[in-house]
């Protein structure tokens, strides 16, 4: 059963948003996600200083089975992105929830978002 | 109502993703289905693929009757030794793809795919009016497990008696033996669908899980993982090899799948899909007319994947029928039917990648070829 980290918030597009300082959030794809992708071995995210919206495509995931599109959970800036995750993104597989994050916004609202139980009880997941 | 193979239990055990593949609930991954692939290239892998069918031809007419029914010439096989071949309707449409092992005059084992065993068992028997032959199709009692990857030979050395050790050795690609494997009578063949060296190995349901147990143990100590379908279908598109549903069908025609070579036109008497056949290819389908099946390589990261439109200058010349990126080689790499004046190696084309378009290369076929 796919793990679902708790304290964070979640979307219906099984991206992950965690609190940073001030209104900044970092974001990535939740353990249903990946299980579901398998081995991920590309990703198109967003560029730094771009305009990200809450509920809209703003880059890929690709993995050998398949290709997803990633959605922002949230609006606001992007301000900095996982260069690690870029360049080697079997780390979005193994650390879903910590080294393997995406990207980061200067959030100005956020889209529907669900708490970690709503989430893991929605998607079967587990806490 | 999806079925299970005589191994459903053993997957479960080991935590295997399933899913539904020609009818059958069948192991898409254990773990990792890039770490399965390494397995596969790098030492070995354990597949499970009960799933396909075994349909037995046997009669005074064996040899004769495959003939007619199928493209080649099945008549003239070795004993002992197998061949790729189709079975094709009237029209030259593709039926199914498939292995037929020659055991003698009077004997043949037919390998058809799993979705479409019921199909070919049928058919076979529908064709064999006339000839005096028996088919009969052993799909649901008969297990196939094979074990794939450089390491494959060795793992069954450690598990066969020394007397036998030469047989297992000494089988050369698309042959087969009748060998006894961790105390299992089997019929050993030397095939697959991974572009490794390695084995295939029939025998009854009853006896599957203990075999695989044997091979799983045999193969601790040099790198054999289990691996579901996920792999496979990486595996045998870097190997260049065909999956019917995907490359081949029935609108489609052996020669446009670059298969013209296994269309037997030249032998004595009539076959199913001759007439059309032969049509198809003085028509130059494949060659000088119509489409071509292509490799493509990306030259950029993104992949390619079934379906989607393949364009020259922005204009749709064909599609793509399996794709992803390469473990192995580390780009994405496509199978495409695309027109034949743009299938020449080396061709420049693009592929429409969700909206936009990205380069790709046709290029020769298979795109990973092992060391020998």
């Amino acid at each position: 059963m796919a793990k679902v980290a708790a304290g964070l918030q979640y979307s219906e597009e099984h991206e992950w948003v965690a609190r940073e300082d001030g209104n900044v959030v970092s974001v990535g794809i939740s353990a249903v996600a990946t299980d579901a992708l398998g081995d991920i071995v590309y990703v198109d995210l967003p560029e730094v200083g771009s305009t990200v919206t809450a509920g809209e495509t703003c880059g890929e995931v690709e993995s050998t089975k398949s290709v997803s599109d990633l959605y922002s959970p949230v609006t606001g800036e992007v301000t900095e992105l996982n260069t690690t995750a870029v360049d080697d993104p079997a780390v979005i597989n193994s650390d879903p929830y910590g080294a393997g994050w995406l990207f980061k916004v200067a959030a100005v609202s956020d889209g529907p978002l669900l708490s970690a139980e709503e989430y893991a009880a929605k998607n079967g997941g587990e806490l | 109502m999806s079925k299970h193979t005589a191994l459903y239990g053993t997957h479960e055990a080991l935590g295997a993703s399933f899913t539904d593949f020609g009818g059958w609930q069948m192991p898409l991954k254990y773990t990792s289905e890039l770490a399965e692939h390494h397995a596969v290239r790098q030492a070995a892998g354990l597949f499970d693929l009960s799933h396909m069918g075994e349909v037995w031809v046997t009669g005074p007419d064996a040899g004769a009757f495959l003939d007619y029914a199928l493209v080649g010439k099945l008549s003239a096989v070795v004993d002992g030794k197998a061949k790729y071949s189709l079975i094709c309707n009237p029209d030259g449409g593709i039926i199914d793809d498939l292995i037929t092992y020659r055991f003698g005059a009077e004997k043949y084992l037919v390998v058809p795919n799993a979705g479409n065993a019921p199909t070919v068992a049928a058919e076979l028997a529908a064709r064999a009016e006339g000839f005096d032959v028996v088919v009969e199709d052993a799909s649901d009692t008969t297990s196939l497990i094979a074990v794939q990857g450089p390491n494959a030979e060795a793992i069954l050395l450690k598990i066969t008696g020394d007397s036998q050790h030469d047989l297992v050795t000494g089988l050369k690609y698309y042959a087969f033996t009748e060998v006894t494997v961790a105390g299992h009578d089997v019929i050993l063949a030397r095939t697959g669908y991974t572009g490794e060296d390695g084995f295939e190995l029939f025998l009854p349901n009853g006896e599957a899980a203990a075999l695989w147990a044997s091979i799983t143990e045999a193969g601790a100590g040099l790198g054999l993982i289990p691996c579901g379908l996920a792999c496979r279908d990486s595996l045998r598109l870097e190997a260049g090899m065909p999956l019917y549903g995907n490359e081949l069908s029935l609108e489609g025609n052996p020669f446009e799948a670059g298969f013209g070579q296994v269309v037997a036109l030249s032998k004595e008497g009539d076959f199913v899909g001759k007439e059309a056949l032969a049509a198809l290819k003085a028509a130059g389908a494949g060659t000088t007319s119509g489409r071509r099946l292509v490799g493509l390589k990306g030259l950029g990261r993104r992949a390619a994947r079934g379906h989607y439109p393949v364009l020259k200058d922005g204009a749709v010349i064909g599609e793509v029928t399996s794709g992803q990126p390469s473990p192995t080689l580390g780009y994405p790499v496509a199978l495409a039917y695309v027109d034949v004046e743009h299938s020449a190696i080396g061709t420049a084309l693009e592929a429409d990648l969700r909206g936009k378009a990205e380069p790709f290369e046709v290029v020769a076929l298979p795109f990973y070829k092992r060391a020998k």
